[in-house]
């Protein structure tokens, strides 16, 4: 036997992007089931325009809606592009079918669980009907796709071979998951609040609260939190909560350990740079308080954080796979 | 006729043909009519229910083949029958031999006409057909292949006529495919009708990876114990891109694409995250044409600029070795009896299908005096095309065809019609007889090793001749039974 099976770096790099567009889709889910909860009656279209700008997708939308002749935002539009349209790039049917295209590549590699799940998956995506983007079947709909993400995270983590390979595909579901919780936390800054007094607070609360929802971390979060809520507590928690999943510190402590996996257990050396951006990362999160990051200017350091996230994958991608380019959509 | 057929297949009629299942054979054990009886018991609504449960389970496992058209790709699968087609242990030694000596005959052929000469020399073959042919590679004169082996993967499709003579049609000596399904066939069935083969004893099909990886390290160069093999697929968008992952997978080794590959220094590396990894043995799945821009079409993406250059060198093992298609021929097709004679002194174990020769006087006046009954093939062509069958064609068709045959000789071969055999077959309104042939699959590194059964393709239509899956045509589980 071997001690170590070889990887194509075609394949690592494969492993991390299948990783990254399925987390981004397991995301959009989250996105779509967020937006639709901050709907008020008047305010819709506020909400769903969040949607567009925390994913830049301002002047392919604008191009939408004036080819449909539709003046400003259409939620129902939004929702289509995201969840039907197969040739957006930041829209689920697409990010599947790109996962679905590395796992096909993949296949000599990964489960045939792995594969035959995806497969299945895919055709759920390509079976969505205006009809699915309607009244509650929406929220059902980011239900299934959730589900059926974490199918997808679930046979990984049971039948993956765990050689250099598993590093890979995980190193890029956490760097993909760290810049989707910015994401989440971005959509709050963009969502319209009534001027003052009590309305002001309790739709401030009911957005967090939303917020915090989508990324699961509700309950955690009202066991760690004091009796007053503030904000400052709630974007601590998702950006560096140690033990919150999603929480941005926890995905770069989790780089820093794949990345030392690999360096270690694997031999492979060149992940050095890598390491250095992971370990400035952290540094960056935890060197200034959250009154200040929002003083400051809670989108600007989330802006800061997807820059850094970026290099910190085209560090990966440089040292380890062929052909690495930057992602034009990013 | 007999009593199975009226008991259990109450409007199943073969006609003239031979049937697969139903005609009697003195060493099928009792086995099809075990099968006709668990057909009858499981009935004709459970059947198609549970045909069509495990067709969707080829979708969902992704047992494709991929059509693309201009805006979409299409996920096809091969059609499955359900109902196994049998050979027998006596038939199973006919087929198994008989593929045997013929690949032996073709890679006797390669290094003759690679080397020496000699059959073209001696007069059994035109020089023309050989060293004139599109696919001769001058490139591989005289360079010496491991163990004389330049075909180590060989489909070879036989068929059986009104007689029950197997005849064979064609060798594909090049890069034959859909092994895969015969494996993934069984699986298949044992998940999906474990009660038809329940307590039957077959042939396992399970080996095919191991004996061809095993082949693959035979060939390697010299001074390595545990060479590093390869398959070299032109990647996800090849419509057989399935099979190349099922035997990469099988195999155990990485499956690659031209891209993945460099040559330094006249020897082959792939790009792996620790850098270059040296590579001793190519199994590729693509044309000659594409291997090598340095040498062949220049324009090819798919595959390794020096890839000949390091083989000529002695640093790669390439499967199946460059110039193969100068074996399979259509034209040289019908010089393998000779040619089987001529290098192993035996006549064929299984004949070719008759072929009269144009070339030669007496298969050009048997030709033109028996046109309405041939079909006529030109020996260049492949896919069908330019073919007149001559019981179908109308006047005007067959006089075209004997003016052509009479412009150049050479450029024509023709054949009887064959009525294939039969097997019963599931389809919409019961069951009935489909023709169908059978792939066997040679796997040779020192020596040659047949994978029990092979692929049986089955023309879906009613009537029909045409087995290939571009065509519409499905396959069947094929059943080798064990002796005793």
């Amino acid at each position: 036997m071997r001690q170590e099976p070889v990887l194509l770096s075609r394949d690592a790099e494969g492993l991390f992007w299948m990783a990254r567009y399925l987390e981004r889709v397991e995301n959009l889910a989250r996105l779509i089931d967020v937006s639709q909860s901050f709907e008020s009656p008047g305010y819709e279209a506020e909400a769903w325009f969040a949607l567009i700008r925390i994913n830049a997708d301002e002047k392919p939308y604008a191009k939408l809606v004036s080819e449909s002749g539709f003046d400003g935002v259409d939620p129902d539009a939004v929702k289509r592009s995201y969840l039907l349209d197969h040739n957006n790039p930041t829209g689920i049917p697409y990010n599947l079918e790109m996962a679905r295209t590395c796992a096909r590549t993949l296949r000599p590699l990964i489960s045939t669980e792995m594969w035959r799940q995806i497969n299945v998956f895919h055709r759920v995506i390509q079976n969505i009907t205006t009809a699915d983007l309607e009244g509650d079947r929406l929220s059902r709909l980011c239900m299934r796709i959730k589900d059926n993400v974490q199918a997808h995270t679930g046979i990984t983590e049971g039948t993956l071979y765990r050689d250099q390979g598993w590093q890979f595909y995980q190193l890029g579901r956490v760097i993909e998951r760290a810049d989707q919780t910015t994401r989440l936390l971005d959509i709050k800054y963009h969502q319209l609040l009534p001027r003052e007094g009590e309305a002001k607070r309790v739709a401030d609360l009911t957005q967090w609260n939303a917020v915090l929802r989508a990324a699961a971390g509700y309950h955690a979060f009202k066991r760690l939190s004091r009796a007053a809520f503030s904000p400052e507590d709630v974007v601590g928690f998702l950006l560096r909560d140690p033990s919150f999943p999603r929480s941005v510190m926890l995905c770069i402590r989790r780089v820093e350990q794949h990345l030392d996996d690999l360096r270690r257990h694997h031999n492979l050396s060149g992940t050095n740079e890598a390491i250095e951006r992971a370990e400035f990362l952290r540094e960056f999160l935890t060197d200034r308080s959250t009154r200040h990051i929002i003083d400051a200017g809670l989108h600007q350091y989330l802006d800061q954080i997807q820059i850094h996230l970026m290099e910190l994958a085209g560090s990966i991608g440089r040292s380890f796979f062929r052909d690495w380019r930057p992602e034009a959509a990013a | 006729m007999n009593v199975t057929e009226l008991a259990r297949l109450p409007n199943y009629d073969a006609g003239t043909y031979f049937c697969e299942l139903t005609r009697r054979r003195p060493d099928d054990g009792g086995v099809p009519d075990k099968l006709l009886v668990r057909l009858d018991r499981i009935g004709l609504e459970a059947l198609h229910a549970r045909a069509a449960a495990a067709e969707t389970e080829l979708i969902d496992l992704g047992i494709t083949f991929t059509v693309y058209s201009e805006a979409t790709a299409i996920d096809r699968i091969l059609p499955f029958d359900c109902i196994p087609r049998i050979i027998t242990p006596s038939e199973w030694r006919t087929i198994e031999t008989a593929s045997i000596q013929r690949v032996a005959a073709l890679n006797a052929f390669l290094a003759d006409v690679y080397g020496p000469g000699k059959i073209v020399k001696d007069g059994v073959i035109p020089a023309d057909l050989v060293f004139g042919n599109a696919n001769y590679r001058p490139e591989m004169k005289d360079f010496p292949v491991t163990h004389g082996t330049y075909v180590h993967v060989c489909g070879i499709d036989i068929i059986r006529d009104e007689h029950g003579e197997f005849r064979i049609l064609e060798d594909n000596a090049r890069t034959p495919s859909g092994v895969s399904y015969v494996i993934e066939n069984r699986h298949l069935m044992l998940r999906a009708f474990p009660d038809l083969m329940a307590g039957i004893k077959l042939l396992p099909v399970d080996d095919y990876g191991r004996r061809l990886r095993a082949a693959m390290t035979e060939i390697a160069p010299g001074g390595h114990d545990d060479p590093q093999v390869v398959l070299l697929s032109p990647g996800i968008y090849n419509s057989a891109y399935f099979e190349h992952v099922f035997l990469a997978r099988e195999m155990g080794v990485p499956l690659v694409q031209g891209s993945d590959l460099i040559v330094e220094n006249d020897h082959v590396y792939m790009r792996t995250t620790v850098g270059l990894c040296a590579v001793h043995t190519i199994y590729r799945r693509l044309n000659d044409d594409f291997l090598d821009p340095e040498v062949f079409r220049p324009d090819s993406m798919l595959g390794v600029p020096g890839l000949i250059r390091a083989w000529r060198a002695g640093n790669v093992a390439i499967a199946n070795a460059v110039g193969t298609g100068v074996a399979d021929d259509k034209a040289v097709y019908a010089y393998m009896p000779r040619i089987i004679k001529y290098y192993l002194g035996e006549e064929a174990i299984i004949q070719n299908v008759q072929t009269n020769i144009c070339r030669e006087a007496e298969g050009l006046q048997y030709t033109l005096d028996h046109l309405h009954e041939l079909v006529i093939k030109p020996v260049g062509e492949s896919g069908g095309y330019g073919i007149t069958i001559g019981p179908r064609a109308s006047k005007a068709e067959l006089e075209s065809a004997r003016a052509a045959l009479l412009a150049d000789p050479a450029q024509w071969i023709s054949q009887p019609m064959i009525g294939l055999s039969v097997a019963p077959t599931l389809a919409a309104d019961g069951i009935g007889p489909r023709h169908l042939d059978l792939r066997p699959f040679v796997v040779t590194g020192r020596d040659s090793w047949v994978l029990p059964g092979g692929l049986t393709r089955v023309a879906m239509k009613q009537g029909s001749l045409i087995v290939n899956s571009s065509q519409g045509g499905g396959s069947k589980d094929t059943w080798v039974l064990a002796e005793g």
